[in-house]
């Protein structure tokens, strides 16, 4: 039962990764839905950035002074200015680890 | 004009630096899997099977925690489809391939590897074997994937679980958005989805997980209408 659940979830995931490749013909999409297109990235990321480190585990709010918030302000800061992906993560683990493990 | 295995390569590297996140995350998923009481195989199959790091996680947690298949069946498909926004981007630059490959590549779509190709694709909209550069970075993510869930597995906790190495995730896609935190419209719509996330975490299924970006969409839609 549990591995024709494993089967079905995979198929499932699947079809969300061919489904628009192989129906979308470059006439269906107008130069409108093109610009809004634009923005995907911008609005996929976010849904995971902001719960990640906002909520803790159980969904609920955390602390203000919370490591992860400190550190995901670091990375933004340091990505901000250098644009560089390993100094991002780098820099926002580093002082995520200061907060908890020096303070 | 690039050749085929130049793109790959390229491909390879762009995404090269994201994996310093995608590798501890496979390893926390491994031993997640065991520590949940599922057998290494079963762990396994779902890295290969499924292919979606956080999906993974919320499968195995819910099969463990006694939900219906039907349950954990339904939020791995909601998590995942955010796929569909992907591929509705991606298919532009893939529409001139054939039906198999493109089959074939769907296969390698996940979020670092969209992110980097899709940005490559922009840049070089025109050159004819730009699709190499996804399969370059999806192959790699898959090929880290596969490697770090079975060390995940057998090694277990290898990563100490202090060190939080979960936050990795959210500061590898923090790492993707910084190219567009320059552009106001694209800040203003990332608040939007990412506090509608926030707000809708707690809803069935995991349904923020489609209905955030869905809203922002629909933000950057009057955006742009207003700007005309």
């Amino acid at each position: 039962m549990t591995w024709t659940s494993i089967f079905i979830a995979g198929i499932l995931t699947y079809f969300t990764r061919m489904s628009m490749v192989t129906l979308i013909r470059k006439e269906m999409i107008s130069d409108n839905l093109r610009k809004i297109l634009n923005y995907v990235p911008s609005v996929v990321f976010p849904s995971i950035i902001f719960p990640g480190v906002l909520l803790d585990d159980f969904g609920a709010f955390v602390n203000i002074s919370d490591p992860k918030i400190f550190g995901a302000i670091t990375a933004l800061v340091i990505g901000f200015f250098t644009r560089n992906v390993i100094l991002t993560i780098v820099s926002g683990l580093t002082s995520y680890w200061i907060v908890i493990f020096v303070f | 004009m690039r050749s085929k295995y130049e793109i790959f390569k390229i491909g390879i590297k762009d995404v090269a630096p994201h994996l310093l996140s995608v590798f501890p995350f496979g390893i926390i998923f491994g031993a997640i899997g065991i520590e949940l009481g599922f057998s290494p195989l079963f762990t396994y199959a779902t890295s290969l099977i499924i292919f979606g790091g956080a999906s993974q996680i919320v499968f195995l947690q819910l099969l463990s925690g006694g939900a219906s298949s039907l349950i954990a069946i339904t939020s791995v498909g909601v998590i995942n489809s955010r796929h569909f926004l992907y591929g509705a981007v991606l298919s532009e630059y893939l529409q001139k391939l054939s039906l198999i490959k493109k089959l074939f590549i769907s296969y390698f779509i996940v979020d670092q590897g969209f992110a980097v190709s899709n940005q490559y694709f922009k840049k070089y909209p025109t050159e004819k074997f730009n699709h190499y550069h996804l399969i370059g970075s999806g192959i790699i993510l898959w090929f880290i994937w596969q490697v770090s869930t079975i060390m995940g597995i057998y090694l277990g906790s290898i990563v100490p679980e202090e060190l939080g190495l979960k936050f990795a995730i959210p500061l590898t896609f923090i790492a993707i958005i910084v190219n567009e935190l320059r552009k106001f419209d694209h800040v203003l719509v990332m608040l939007i989805s990412g506090l509608a996330a926030t707000f809708f975490y707690n809803a069935p299924f995991k349904t923020y997980i489609i209905i955030s970006p869905l809203i922002g969409l629909f933000a950057a839609m009057i955006i742009n209408k207003l700007k005309k």
